[in-house]
């Protein structure tokens, strides 16, 4: 019997010596709602081009990684999609959301911010108690009943896995939380905005393994309901829980492909050697 | 930069080739001792046996150890797969090498057929030769030497075929053959096996080279 997942083609059509420059997943190609796009994008800090080509389509409901050394533009990439370079950088190019382009001069950098969330390296909680935490940017920018609030405090607390440990003390401060809970706790802040991306930069590089484990649960467990964009220097991290991985070396994306190729036969040889371990 | 893991690997890679070395010459003296009549030899063989056997499983060891420290992944992770998967298939080898010798000693017939006996040599000469072969294309990563091997392995299942006509023509001949015919089927299908077994490992050369996994014997599953 033959295995009909065998590939039965002549040899020479598998062996290709001359890897690509560079490889990119086209999303367009098979059945992908995509959530979030970018087109032309670059960076500038000052003279230095940080990123250029940076053309990459998210898709909907998934997790996606982004990987590369420091200085790869990785994080630049990231940061740019919820427009966080504004101050400090020259970003052009578009960056397309729901048919608009969010890069341009007239949106509304906090009303797009509360559709594209972003979690930060180290949990950075507000020093206020864990309810007033997760309620302060609501209640800045809007009128919500004591119902309302409490309902959203619970139902992100629960999403973000934190509700079962911290419902008797909702008014302890968040500043006596662990590492993992802070860090969980920020997602919860986020959640509660309602975002549809949540862009997460190494959100567990400075959380113990365990910690480090809770977080990942809560995210797969949130690519149910939102689409998921986390930059990360934790291989096996990326290879657990994204479905798919950028490579970025150099301010450019390198390869961008499933999670399970990229890390069994990567196209670019830059690639290989990066999450090799087998640079410099 | 030159990582620990290459180093541990190249030891890795070493005892792997060094092991179908072993088992490359060990398929060659059994058939040898069998075409020799030399019970000696083949004893020699069966004692022999657990060497590879523990070659095989210092390889497995050392590959496991290999994955839960460094967690290898793409081509450092395909050439493991390549090693363990090998190394079970060059384990098996070494089994038929055995069962050739255990016939040899246990063979009864006293008339023989010149002519078949001379047949089972050079299909050993053969399969030691496509062992060696396949070995070298290991270390080389030439994964486009695997479809050599295949049609080498297609030549060997003609040659069986061929031992199979003449032994049972020459049983119908002549009742006094039947007790050497019989073995001469079995060592055909033993050497035949071998002769598939290296196709599997060309078969993971091809995966470890170029990540997929291909089939290069489809359908030849029968004994002789």
């Amino acid at each position: 019997m033959t295995n009909p997942n065998i590939d039965l083609k002549p040899l020479s059509e598998f062996i290709v010596d001359e890897a690509p420059e560079r490889y990119i997943y086209d999303m367009n190609s098979g059945k992908h709602e995509v959530a979030i796009a970018t087109k032309g994008l670059q960076v500038r800090y000052g003279d230095k081009l940080a990123l250029s080509e940076g053309d990459l389509s998210f898709e909907r409901y998934k997790i996606t990684s982004l990987i590369g050394a420091s200085g790869s533009g990785k994080s630049t990439f990231l940061r740019s999609l919820n427009r966080m370079n504004d101050d400090v950088a020259t970003v052009s190019g578009k960056i397309m959301y729901r048919g608009l382009d969010i890069n341009s001069a007239d949106i509304d950098v906090y009303e797009m911010r509360r559709h594209i969330g972003m979690v930060f390296q180290r949990p950075n909680p507000f020093a206020k108690s864990i309810y007033d935490n997760i309620t302060f940017a609501l209640t800045q920018r809007g009128r919500y009943t004591k119902e309302q609030l409490d309902e959203i405090v619970e139902t992100s607390l629960k999403q973000a896995a934190l509700w079962d440990q911290v419902k008797d003390e909702l008014n302890k401060s968040a500043l006596a939380l662990s590492g993992g809970q802070a860090q969980r706790l920020v997602i919860a802040r986020a959640l509660a905005l309602k975002p549809d991306i949540l862009l997460l930069d190494e959100p567990s590089s400075a959380l113990d393994p365990i910690s480090s484990a809770q977080v990942e649960d809560t995210l797969l467990e949130l690519k149910k309901d939102y689409t998921i964009i986390i930059v990360t220097h934790n291989m096996q991290q990326a290879a657990r829980i994204s479905d798919y991985t950028a490579f970025f070396h150099m301010g450019r994306a390198i390869e961008y492909d499933l999670t399970r190729k990229i890390f069994t036969r990567p196209k670019v040889a830059l690639t290989n050697d990066y999450i090799s371990g087998n640079f410099g | 930069m030159r990582r620990l893991f290459d180093e541990e690997l190249a030891d890795l890679d070493s005892s792997f080739t060094e092991m179908g070395e072993i088992t490359a010459k060990t398929i060659q003296a059994a058939v040898q001792s069998f075409i020799n009549h030399d019970r000696e030899g083949a004893h020699k063989i069966i004692n022999n046996d657990f060497k590879i056997n523990e070659r095989e499983a210092a390889i497995e060891k050392k590959s496991f150890e290999m994955i839960a420290l460094y967690q290898p992944v793409t081509t450092d992770l395909r050439e493991i797969v390549t090693i363990l998967k090998a190394v079970s298939v060059l384990e098996r080898m070494g089994d038929q090498a055995r069962n050739i010798a255990t016939s040899t000693i246990r063979v009864k017939g006293t008339k023989h057929i010149k002519k078949v006996e001379e047949q089972l040599g050079e299909m050993g000469e053969l399969v030691a030769q496509m062992v060696s072969e396949v070995m070298s294309y290991y270390v080389q990563n030439e994964a486009l030497g695997a479809e050599t091997i295949a049609a080498k392995n297609h030549e060997l299942s003609n040659n069986a075929a061929q031992v199979r006509t003449d032994s049972v023509n020459a049983m119908k001949e002549d009742a006094q053959l039947v007790d050497s015919a019989a073995d001469y089927l079995v060592i055909a299908g033993y050497i035949k096996r071998i002769g598939d077994y290296t196709t599997d490992i060309a078969e993971w050369i091809v995966y470890k080279r170029t990540g997929k996994i291909i089939e290069l014997n489809p359908g030849y599953n029968y004994f002789i």
